[in-house]
């Protein structure tokens, strides 16, 4: 295994998928969430799904994070077929998901305790790096509480990083946050990822959200989802979420969002 | 220190209460002994050894009887939380015999295990086992699924995922429900001790016991007063900090 810190970490994944479905059933209901998904993420690349509420979204990143298994189709990660979850995809959650019973410090070095490859030493040390990268060292004891929600976002992406992933699955880990926290830690994750280099895939329903961070944007049709539409950012970084480049990007993915949309709906 | 003063205020206006309620001489000091009476009981029972004594046999069971309780009821607990059919069968089990006042145990301990140490333990077991069970499994069903999805990413599963997620997730659940056993153990101690009459160890139900066998009042109430200050001092030594500490953990607590 590489290096755990500053800039030449573990390389990104290449995450193939190939005609995935999946359905809920439920007592009341068999709900259609995905239905023959196909696509291909780069190594390095950051992509953005967009689509409204139910469009399975948040399903299909759980089957990418190996939390839940597709009914047909297989997703590749570097060729390997997912399992289950694994060190090298980690997720983050629209809640942080914080655990109430550890201080931040403690919360960070969870993954990393879990991975026998690292010295104890090593563990801390790259807890104490991550804690710096996204500049809350002064936050180290902690309770989690204690902590604002962008603050609570900004260790849940440090605890994400720092295991050292090939893949980041971002689940609308900043619908929760006000505008302006919002938009520092898309300052913070632009510049993480030119640092850190990872692959990135992003859930969200905020469209200028996607153009922001993503190389590519694809917008997912709702009940069952589907990919429906792939747009290309070609805007250099950092990108900033006002600058008026953004918002034609944004003006024609919000009209091919709509035009998904069953008409009484939309 | 204003916290304490208004507490020993509190309590000095009762002994007071008390002291004039027996001066009145409506009762006869036979029924209501008088505070003074009380305390010189305590005095010589403290000074010949016998609530020593009766308060080490007393807490020994009680323990013993409790992290068995704990040690049975925790796992239990646990268990009925993830599987619908042990919900089903143990859970409701559980619930029913919890409501079963563990006094209802002696009896049947009496005839199973005669008049024995075993006896007692058993009627202290099933008093606590019960409220574990419940309290365990309605901790771990209160757990936000997230953390044992963001767990799972983490690498966290099966043993790892109990020992240090499911469990930790629980503890304020946790906590309630040992403080709830540690009463119903301390209940049902009492019940068995003044109903099962040994010769291994004379506890304080028995001094109560015998109280009113020979109508000592003093002793009744002195012992009483025994039992009431253990209770306390084990919730003001034991769970308060450690409630203390979840709180600080979590956030939680602060309602004033």
């Amino acid at each position: 295994m590489a290096h755990h810190t500053g800039h030449d970490g573990a390389p990104p994944s290449r995450i193939v998928v190939q005609n995935v479905t999946k359905w809920f059933r439920t007592s009341r209901a068999n709900v259609h969430a995905l239905d023959n998904i196909s696509m291909e993420v780069a190594a390095g690349e950051i992509l953005c799904l967009v689509g409204p509420s139910g469009c399975g979204k948040s399903t299909f990143l759980d089957i990418i994070a190996g939390l839940t298994r597709p009914d047909a189709g297989v997703v590749l990660s570097d060729g390997q077929p997912i399992e289950g979850p694994a060190r090298n995809r980690m997720v983050m959650f629209q809640e942080p998901a914080l655990f109430p019973w550890l201080d931040v410090f403690g919360n960070i070095m969870f993954g990393l305790n879990r991975n026998p490859a690292l010295t104890r030493q090593e563990r801390r040390r790259i807890a104490d790096d991550h804690l710096r990268l996204v500049g809350l060292e002064r936050f180290r004891n902690a309770y989690v509480h204690e902590l604002s929600g962008g603050m609570k976002q900004r260790i849940a992406l440090a605890r994400a990083l720092a295991p050292d992933p090939h893949v980041l699955l971002m689940d609308e880990p900043l619908a929760a946050l006000d505008a302006l926290t919002r938009e520092q830690l898309y300052g913070d994750i632009q510049r993480i990822w030119q640092s850190r280099r990872k692959t990135i895939i992003l859930v969200t329903h905020d469209v200028r959200e996607a153009v922001c961070l993503g190389d590519r944007v694809i917008v997912l049709s709702p009940r069952p989802g589907r990919l429906c539409e792939e747009f290309g950012i070609p805007l250099t970084r950092p990108r900033d979420i006002n600058a008026p480049e953004l918002a034609s990007y944004a003006q024609r993915i919000t009209a091919a969002l709509k035009s998904r949309l069953p008409k009484d709906e939309s | 220190m204003r916290r304490v003063i208004a507490a020993a205020l509190f309590f000095a206006g009762l002994l007071l209460l008390w002291q004039g309620a027996t001066m009145t001489g409506y009762w006869s000091p036979v029924l209501l002994p008088p505070p003074r009476g009380v305390a010189e009981y305590l005095i010589e029972g403290f000074r010949d050894g016998t609530l020593e004594a009766a308060m080490l046999v007393t807490v020994k069971r009680l323990l013993v009887g409790y992290a068995i309780g704990l040690a049975i009821g925790i796992p239990l607990g646990l268990m009925t939380s993830t599987s619908r059919l042990l919900q089903d069968t143990m859970g409701a089990l559980a619930l029913g015999l919890q409501t079963l006042p563990s006094v209802c145990w002696v009896p049947l301990a009496l005839i199973w295990f005669g008049q024995t140490e075993q006896a007692m333990l058993f009627v202290v077991i099933m008093g606590t086992v019960w409220s574990a069970v419940i309290a365990t499994d309605a901790g771990a069903r209160s757990i936000p699924p997230i953390y044992a999805r963001a767990a799972r990413t983490m690498g966290s599963d099966g043993f790892d995922k109990w020992i240090n997620v499911i469990i930790p997730a629980s503890l304020p659940f946790l906590v309630s429900g040992m403080k709830q056993g540690w009463a119903f153990a301390w209940r049902s101690l009492m019940a068995a001790e003044i109903y099962v009459t040994i010769l291994t160890g004379f506890g304080l139900g028995h001094l109560l016991h015998y109280g009113r066998e020979l109508s000592a009042m003093d002793q009744v109430v002195g012992v009483m007063l025994v039992i009431v200050v253990i209770g306390l001092l084990t919730d003001k030594i034991v769970f308060s900090p450690w409630e203390r500490f979840l709180h600080r953990r979590w956030g939680t607590g602060r309602i004033q």
